[in-house]
């Protein structure tokens, strides 16, 4: 039932397209066949699937990154007064920087690299991953830490087996709405200061006038990151609350 | 010297400890609190609800260090613990909560301690999936895996139904029957107190002290009425005498 909704809703979405695109002319909006047409063209000349590979690399890279050093610092700044302190007036800097200052500064100090593309989008992910971290880390059981004080757990099995499994609705939280965030930065500092990847397409086609090419990629590009959604996070977070009982 | 002329395993001597009042200023929950435990020795501290009871276990398991006077602990120092609330981490299995907080227990000691408790069957389950009184059971399990050298137990019945706490209070007494070890029980209940221990010892109101150490015989079997009502009244008198 709810996958036929699904594909109902999905259809409309088609129909509507194809109906706007009637009223707005070709040139403005490509009818969904010649997108997908295109869509074909770029994949089988094999440029769908480089741009793709290394835009979904520097996504990984740099969202690997925010979340080890944002949960680092989200656990350390929760946990102790100190680090809060010291770290908060950073915290506060990072999160009110827009991201393109990040980007331009990064290139403009570090060249256009690979190393200032990936350094910028981490940068502006990171103070949120820490902060939705640090709010798991205040709110960490006391009971726990004692049981595991008295016990003699070493630091390993503590942070392993008490501390990461309280912190990972925060960790899921912070993952999910920090995939879709890096994306979206990805593709501006791709469209800035790198020689391919999704971003760097969009920003030739923007230039081209190409609607039809824009339209290819983005939807290529949701298509990759809907597959990473249900492959991936979704099985994630329900090994990670298997111990949970089931609400029915 | 403990009776027997053995060292003793828990020296408890408590000279203050204050908490500070919601008003300001401070209150004093415990005074010149002292005690003794030899060797395998079961002691209950029995004494009324709030009297800060929770507070000399918590000092004797080194989480609340801000005391004056001293506790000393058995050689090794090896802690087993049940808190009021198993504490069992709800993320892990029955077998995995029990092995955390004791890696090295051997396949085959785990397996006869589930056994004796009755938990064979719930090795997999997690604590969501288990009543209070089997929760209690893994809470106990893990105390005893650990092999401690002095066992603290903060009213492990409390809330139990009159047949599974006796349920629960027979596999204790199996338990350090079999393995002697220094144990330290916190109730409110005399009965409770009597059943499982070597010694009561009886607290007052707060500020909380030891007002009387009344040694219970052994052997631990099952006392008649009469013989139950004996202790009680020699409780109830010395409890009189010291107040």
């Amino acid at each position: 039932m709810s996958v036929l909704l699904r594909l109902v809703s999905l259809g409309l979405m088609i129909a509507l397209w194809y109906a706007a695109s009637q009223v707005a002319g070709a040139r403005l909006l490509p009818t969904p066949e010649a997108v997908g047409l295109a869509l074909m063209a770029e994949a089988s000349s094999g440029a769908l699937l480089a741009n793709l590979a290394a835009t979904l690399l520097r996504v990984a890279v740099s969202f690997s990154i925010a979340m080890a050093l944002g949960t680092a610092f989200g656990l350390a700044m929760g946990r102790s007064r100190i680090a809060d302190r010291v770290g908060d007036p950073w915290l506060v800097v990072l999160l009110n920087l827009p991201a393109l200052v990040i980007i331009v500064l990064a290139y403009v100090w570090a060249g256009l690299t690979e190393a200032a593309a990936i350094t910028a989008v981490a940068l502006n992910k990171l103070p949120l991953v820490t902060v939705t971290v640090r709010e798991g880390a205040r709110s960490l059981d006391r009971q726990f830490d004692e049981m595991a004080q008295v016990f003699r757990m070493s630091a390993w099995v503590r942070l392993r087996h008490v501390v990461m499994p309280q912190l990972a609705p925060y960790i899921a939280a912070a993952a999910r709405s920090g995939l879709s965030l890096v994306w979206k930065i990805v593709l501006i500092v791709e469209l800035l200061g790198r020689p391919n990847g999704v971003g760097f397409e969009i920003g030739v086609a923007f230039q081209l006038f190409d609607v039809t090419r824009i339209l290819a990629y983005a939807l290529a590009f949701v298509a990759v990151m809907l597959a990473i959604e249900t492959l991936l996070v979704q099985p994630l977070e329900r090994h990670v609350a298997r111990w949970r009982p089931s609400p029915a | 010297m403990s009776p027997g002329g053995v060292p003793a395993q828990l020296d408890v001597r408590i000279a203050r400890k204050d908490f500070s009042a919601a008003l300001g200023g401070q209150r004093s929950v415990l005074a010149d609190l002292t005690f003794r435990l030899g060797y395998g020795e079961v002691g209950a501290l029995v004494g009324p609800s709030g009297c800060g009871k929770t507070t000399v276990l918590r000092i004797i398991a080194g989480l609340d260090r801000d005391y004056d006077g001293t506790v000393q602990l058995p050689h090794h120092g090896r802690l087993g613990v049940m808190f009021q609330e198993p504490r069992l981490l709800p993320w892990r299995t029955v077998e995995d909560n029990v092995r955390l907080a004791a890696p090295h227990a051997s396949a085959a000691a785990l397996a006869a301690l589930f056994e004796t408790l009755g938990l064979s069957t719930h090795r997999q389950n997690f604590p969501g999936e288990l009543s209070l009184g089997l929760a209690r059971r893994v809470a106990m399990a893990r105390a005893f895996a650990v092999e401690p050298d002095l066992l603290l137990l903060d009213e492990p019945f409390v809330s139990l139904d009159a047949a599974l706490a006796s349920q629960l209070g027979q596999a204790l007494v199996d338990l350090v029957t079999r393995n002697p070890v220094t144990t330290l029980l916190v109730t409110h209940d005399v009965d409770e107190a009597i059943s499982l221990a070597d010694r009561v010892f009886l607290l007052s109101a707060s500020p909380c002290r030891v007002i009387a150490d009344v040694p219970i015989e052994r052997p631990r079997t099952t006392r008649t009425a009469d013989e139950m009502a004996a202790i009680r009244s020699e409780i109830e008198r010395r409890r009189n005498q010291a107040g």
